[in-house]
């Protein structure tokens, strides 16, 4: 069928006869078929079961109301196992038969309700096809000027418009009405501190001991053997009470490598201890614990996305959606052969944030 | 290069196979600890040393054994992860090809060569340790591989943690002391005895009280559990909806 693109119905018109009956807006570009989908009306009408056999009638009738009983015992079941098996001693045993029944009840309860009154409106309520005609959305010209009238009359009498100062002031009351919810919601943030600098340092500093995590227990070089992981946290991070916020930056994994297994690029030799290594544990993609480690490839998994570090090469990604090596804190021995940091990390640790630099 | 390391591969596994079924050694239960040794000794020549070499110094098809000690040994052979059937990411528990007395002797002959790791007391295996303390060190120092309720995880490459529940007490210790495989190792500086020994209590505590939330579709998280609403939950959304606008017969 012949068409040209800005006007498909002049063209179309001449050789389409459901295009000749066509009176409505411009049907730009589309192609007006001419075998165009024809309603097929209602199937024909089919009596159910239960419209031609009275026994079926009466079956499904029972069927309604003992889903209603049903729903009636459910009930009355949630509120008997509420009382009958206590959670009060604690056991575990018990909480699980207290869930266990009381959400047979309700759901007994309601399932029974809905599925009762499903089943009785499609079983026995009245069959029969019919058509709910749509309405035009827009109101009849006389409703629309009513409404606009409406408006006018509720300016006059209010004065809204007349009065300036009280309708500024409105305004002004409604704007100032959410600021209290941004003042206290600022202070769940990080006060007196610039979020800037707390992102970017942690606790570790120059000569603080590396201790063993939950006990806080300092950690010798020679006790760290070869292959050997420890979980480690800043000494006296557990005399905090935020120790929590502080060990979700602080958190590192020490590692003991053959040293010759090492290959710290210039600048970071001294960073190690006789192979011992101490990196960052959070993820410098999302910031999830890095502590994976296969102690035979020298390989960090994170759990969350799969990067993957290379503690060979200072923690380089090979794999994964992390962009950035974790942070290494630098190690060393004090003179009782402790390790101890010799600084915090080299960089800010976790995920990137806008002022990273 | 690559016919001579496939020849190479061809002769040690034919060999190893061939050592496999011609053992025909038993270890005397009550000998004395030099007659254990010894049938360790025949026992590790004619299983391990195509391998690890006559001397525990190790060949290009398997590492060196020196200073591993019996705890190593008992863990690898006495879960049937040695001797290996086939290389592969990581050694796959087997049945175990050894019985007991055979395994002690292998471990013994290994102890004695070069001093390692010994398989732990009974004493730290009972179970009866501090249970909230072993769960404490289990989610720090464990759970980011082998996951909180101890279920196993996947690792790099074809590697994972294995399962946790149903492995014997020694057997878990002496995972924790030699760190087999990719697994690091946990020295009694890093969890002393008594916490490796809460460890194993939490083990067992998870083994013998059941998730309090009901089935726990193997601990997986929200992976098994998502799969499950997704799954029947829209499944049975569905059907109600298919019921809902079917007309009734």
């Amino acid at each position: 069928m012949a068409h040209d693109d800005n006007s498909g119905k002049e063209v179309a018109a001449p050789v389409s006869s459901a295009a000749d009956k066509y009176e409505g807006p411009s049907t730009g570009t589309a192609v007006i078929a001419s075998d165009a989908f024809t309603d097929p009306g209602f199937p024909p009408h089919r009596e159910r079961m239960t419209d031609l056999d009275p026994k079926a009638d009466k079956r499904a009738e029972r069927q309604v109301f003992t889903l209603f009983y049903l729903s009636i015992a459910g009930s009355i079941f949630a509120i008997a196992s509420y009382i009958g098996f206590p959670i009060e001693s604690g056991a575990t045993g018990d909480l699980r038969l207290s869930t266990l029944t009381l959400g047979v009840g309700i759901a007994l309860a309601l399932l029974g309700l809905g599925l009762g009154a499903v089943h009785w409106s499609k079983a026995l309520m009245m069959n029969e096809e019919g058509i709910d005609e749509r309405h035009p959305i827009r109101g009849t010209e006389a409703t629309r000027d009513r409404a606009v009238e409406i408006f006018k009359q509720a300016n006059e009498e209010s004065g809204i418009g007349r009065r300036t100062v009280i309708r500024n002031t409105l305004i002004g009351a409604l704007v100032a009405f959410p600021l209290p919810a941004v003042v206290l919601f600022r202070g769940l943030g990080p006060m007196n501190v610039n979020p800037v600098e707390s992102l970017s340092s942690t606790m570790w500093k120059k000569g603080m001991r590396l201790t063993l995590d939950p006990s806080g227990l300092p950690v010798k070089a020679a006790d760290v053997t070869l292959g050997s992981a420890f979980h480690i946290i800043p000494e006296g991070i557990n005399d905090f009470h935020d120790k929590l916020e502080r060990k979700a930056k602080a958190a590192v994994l020490l590692m003991r490598l053959d040293p010759k297994d090492l290959n710290p690029s210039p600048g970071r030799e001294g960073w190690a201890y006789d192979g011992i290594v101490a990196y960052s544990k959070i993820c410098t993609h999302v910031g999830c614990p890095v502590a994976l480690y296969e102690q035979q490839t020298h390989h960090l998994l994170c759990p969350c996305h799969q990067s993957t570090f290379d503690v060979e090469n200072e923690c380089k990604v090979v794999f994964g959606p992390a962009a950035r090596a974790l942070p290494q804190l630098p190690i060393t021995v004090d003179s009782d052969g402790y390790l101890v940091a010799q600084s915090d990390f080299n960089e800010p640790v976790g995920p990137s944030f806008w002022e990273r630099s | 290069m690559a016919t001579v390391a496939l020849i190479a591969i061809g002769l040690i596994f034919t060999g190893g196979g061939y050592a496999l079924f011609s053992s025909t050694a038993t270890a005397g239960t009550s000998a004395s600890s030099q007659t254990t040794i010894d049938e360790g000794k025949k026992l590790f020549a004619a299983n391990c040393a195509s391998c690890h070499g006559a001397a525990l110094q190790g060949t290009a098809a398997g590492p060196s054994l020196i200073g591993v000690g019996a705890a190593s040994v008992d863990f690898q052979v006495g879960t049937g992860r040695m001797p290996l059937a086939m290389s592969g990411p990581q050694a796959m528990q087997k049945p175990v090809q050894f019985s007991p007395d055979q395994v002690s002797a292998m471990a013994a002959y290994v102890a004695s060569l070069s001093p390692g790791p010994a398989i732990p007391d009974a004493s730290l295996l009972d179970g009866k340790g501090d249970a909230t303390n072993g769960a404490e060190l289990f989610r720090i120092n464990c759970a980011m591989c082998h996951n909180v309720a101890g279920a196993g995880g996947a690792l790099t490459e074809g590697k994972f943690a294995p399962p946790l529940t149903g492995v014997a007490s020694v057997h878990i210790y002496e995972a924790m002391l030699t760190g087999p495989q990719n697994m690091p190792v946990f020295n009694n500086a890093n969890l002393t005895p008594e916490d490796k020994r809460d460890i194993i209590t939490y083990l067992k505590y998870l083994e013998a009280n059941p998730s309090p939330g009901g089935y726990e579709l193997g601990s997986l998280g929200p992976v098994a559990e998502g799969l499950f609403v997704w799954i029947f939950g829209l499944g049975a959304i569905v059907a109600v909806t298919i019921w809902l606008t079917a007309k009734s017969n």
